[in-house]
């Protein structure tokens, strides 16, 4: 049996003192690929920023284990370095930040938390090179700041291309299709496939079942007002596309009156 | 030059009564009579002092310094120094090696200066020195625009430092004006003043820098006059001592068809105001005025700019940003005059400040005055902090904090140190800038 990369026990967590996840129950192996499904609100996004530490939140209980350690009061830099990456729903622009630089600044975080020698600039423009072909980047790309100016498309590449540098153990997605065209899908979906192995995981924050043709999962949950209210194979994905998500109301009712 | 000046920056001034305020006449007593000097010079400093002893320092109740107090200043006691030691340190701009004129407390050190580097066709160095062919007396003390301070430097000034440029003569080599201030021993004063003049056609890049030890006032005069169709492109660099005071004013007339770039990188002083002054005279004149002011501690840190256009055409752009941290006051001031003349104006300008610490101060007042009808004029300031979905983007990729913290900073100064024109200039004022807010 493959190793439990994260296990989320009964997880609850506030906003403002509102309480926004009300026990969220998870656990993800070696090498699955996990998806979160719901409708706007139920808390599918705020549990990806919870995993990686936003500050905004406060955990009220339970557990966020990733790897056998409790990550709850680990810093976001630390989970991190430790190996959970989140690609940004809405990556940020920051004008005056080179891409290049932040990358480079980035891995070598990363580097020193593992207690190893930064890298140069020269060195580290030939490593980037090679995973700019990952997610079809031009290098042009990295002389721009980060972000700035970047199309949806070239953003969401650009969080791919982070991901591919600093390979983490743990990716979240979260909803790194939304407003992406065809094209642009194909090549974020290609450079995750490229980028997953036997020992990392995924989990997958979306709307959209068109995604899941080009990352196909292994487990698809749906989340409702702060819980995970089902889970099932790839085929509960197609149901909910085909049904809505009207068709879980029907059958909570129908579960509640039993 | 023929000017219309749209103002006067005088409001106090009352031509009948003496007022010999105690500030400037104990200033005044402590200047020495340049006796090298021309004739032509020391007439104008006797009657800079007859108008100065019609005019006291300004206070909160003058529109223009309202948001600086001046009484420390005044409360303090400063000696012009007999002997000057030179606290010079190098500095480390290895473009300027053989280009720069060093001045200490005012005076110019000839062993510390260095013009080797210098072409054909161009004056560097003292005015006691000037060749008498350039006819100083018809620039020095001439911009418009009027105050206390300049009419202080002008009577009580010693040392000029000139850069003059011939017609159609374009200097590659960045020209380097550095003024030191001792006030190690006793606390010192001084009077830097500096006369460029850019003829027909002409281009160069000068630097002015000031620094110093100790507790001192240094009150700095700059007139640059940027003929037609040259180019001037001036750093102004201020990094005096955490103890010292420093008034400045950079004066600047330019005619029809000229360039003049100013970026200020304000990063000393316990007590710092800038004014630049910006007269366009000519049709098509292109005016860029670039800041960064990074105030820590309590320091306090104005910068009150003047840019009247007065012919059509002309361009200006102005942007200028604030780093603020722990108890620091920064202000911004910028007067921008477009009368009905200066049809088909293109104006922009910006102030953007960016607030460390809920106990740091801003005060901005962008104003534009216009009155010509086909113009196109943009302005705008804001205020900020770092923001807190930046900072958790950054250390979701593994930044600490602090090194967060500090990449945003540094992209907010960056877009200003971008404009210096010499790299090593700004690799050292990204590291002093670092190490200023990490103290």
């Amino acid at each position: 049996m493959s190793e439990t990369i994260l296990s989320v026990r009964n997880l609850t967590a506030n906003i403002d003192g509102t309480p926004i996840l009300k026990g969220v129950n998870l656990e993800i192996k070696a090498g699955e690929v996990h998806v979160i499904m719901g409708r706007n609100g139920s808390g599918k996004s705020t549990l990806s920023k919870i995993i990686a530490g936003h500050p905004d939140y406060e955990v009220t209980g339970g557990e966020i284990i990733y790897q056998g350690k409790d990550v709850v009061d680990l810093e976001p830099n630390e989970r991190a370095n430790s190996g959970i990456f989140l690609a940004f729903q809405y990556p940020l622009a920051i004008p005056g930040v080179s891409n290049l630089d932040f990358m480079r600044v980035a891995y070598n975080a990363k580097r020193k938390y593992q207690g190893l020698e930064e890298i140069d600039t020269f060195d580290f423009e030939d490593l980037i090179e090679e995973k700019l072909e990952v997610v079809k980047m031009k290098s042009s790309f990295l002389e721009r700041s980060l972000n700035e100016g970047f199309s949806g498309g070239e953003k969401k590449r650009n969080e791919i291309l982070q991901m591919a540098l600093l390979d983490p153990t743990l990716t979240i997605l979260d909803e790194i299709d939304s407003g992406l065209d065809i094209d642009a899908l194909r090549i974020v979906s290609d450079g995750v496939n490229q980028l997953r192995t036997p020992e990392k995981s995924l989990l997958v924050i979306t709307h959209y079942q068109r995604l899941l043709d080009y990352i196909e999962p292994d487990f698809v949950h749906v989340m409702q007002e702060g819980k995970i209210i089902t889970s099932g194979g790839k085929e509960l994905a197609l149901e909910l596309e085909s049904r809505g998500y009207d068709f879980l109301d029907d059958k909570s009712t129908v579960e509640v009156g039993i | 030059m023929a000017v219309q000046i749209p103002f006067s920056t005088i409001s106090q001034i009352d031509k009948d009564t003496v007022v010999e305020d105690i500030f400037f006449t104990g200033l005044l007593q402590q200047c020495q009579v340049n006796q090298a000097a021309p004739q032509w010079l020391k007439d104008l400093r006797q009657q800079s002092k007859s108008w100065l002893s019609r005019l006291s320092v300004p206070t909160k109740k003058d529109e223009d310094w309202r948001f600086i107090d001046l009484s420390a200043l005044t409360a303090g006691k400063f000696v012009t120094p007999r002997n000057i030691v030179g606290a010079f340190r190098e500095t480390p701009i290895s473009e300027t090696e053989n280009s720069r004129l060093v001045f200490i407390n005012g005076i110019y050190n000839d062993e510390l200066s260095n013009l080797a580097g210098l072409p054909q066709g161009i004056y560097v160095g003292s005015l006691n020195n000037l060749p008498d062919h350039y006819d100083a007396a018809k620039y020095f003390a001439k911009q418009p625009g009027a105050d206390a301070f300049t009419a202080l430097n002008t009577a009580g000034g010693d040392d000029v430092a000139v850069v003059w440029l011939d017609k159609n003569v374009v200097v590659e080599t960045p020209i380097h004006l550095i003024f030191i201030a001792d006030g190690e021993t006793e606390a010192s004063f001084a009077q830097p003043r500096t006369l460029i003049v850019a003829e027909i056609g002409s281009s160069i890049s000068v630097l002015e820098e000031y620094f110093g030890t100790g507790e001192y006032f240094t009150n700095a005069v700059t007139e640059i006059f940027v003929q037609s169709n040259s180019r001037v492109n001036h750093t102004r660099l201020q990094q005096e001592s955490d103890l010292s005071y420093h008034i400045g004013k950079t004066a600047v007339s330019q005619e029809r068809d000229s360039h003049y770039t100013i970026n200020e990188i304000n990063l000393g002083a316990k007590l710092f105001r800038h004014n630049p002054e910006m007269w366009q005279q000519g049709e098509q004149t292109e005016t860029n005025l670039n800041g960064l002011t990074v105030a820590t501690g309590e320091q306090i840190s104005d910068t009150h700019s003047i840019i009247a256009l007065s012919k059509p055409h002309g361009t200006t752009n102005q942007l200028h940003k604030c780093i603020i941290s722990d108890r620091a006051h920064t202000i911004f001031n910028g007067k921008v005059f477009v009368p009905k003349e200066a049809q088909l104006t293109d104006a922009t300008q910006l102030n953007r400040n960016l607030m460390l610490s809920p106990k740091a101060r801003v005060d901005t007042k962008p104003e534009l005055q216009i009155t010509a009808d086909n113009v196109k004029c943009a302005h705008g300031a804001t205020v900020s902090q770092l923001e807190a979905e930046e900072i958790f983007y950054l250390r979701s990729r593994g930044l600490s904090e602090d090194d967060a913290n500090q990449l945003l900073i540094d992209a907010f100064a960056k877009e200003i140190i971008d404009r210096l024109p010499l790299e090593s200039l700004r690799n050292r004022i990204t590291q002093t800038i670092e190490q200023k807010i990490k103290h």
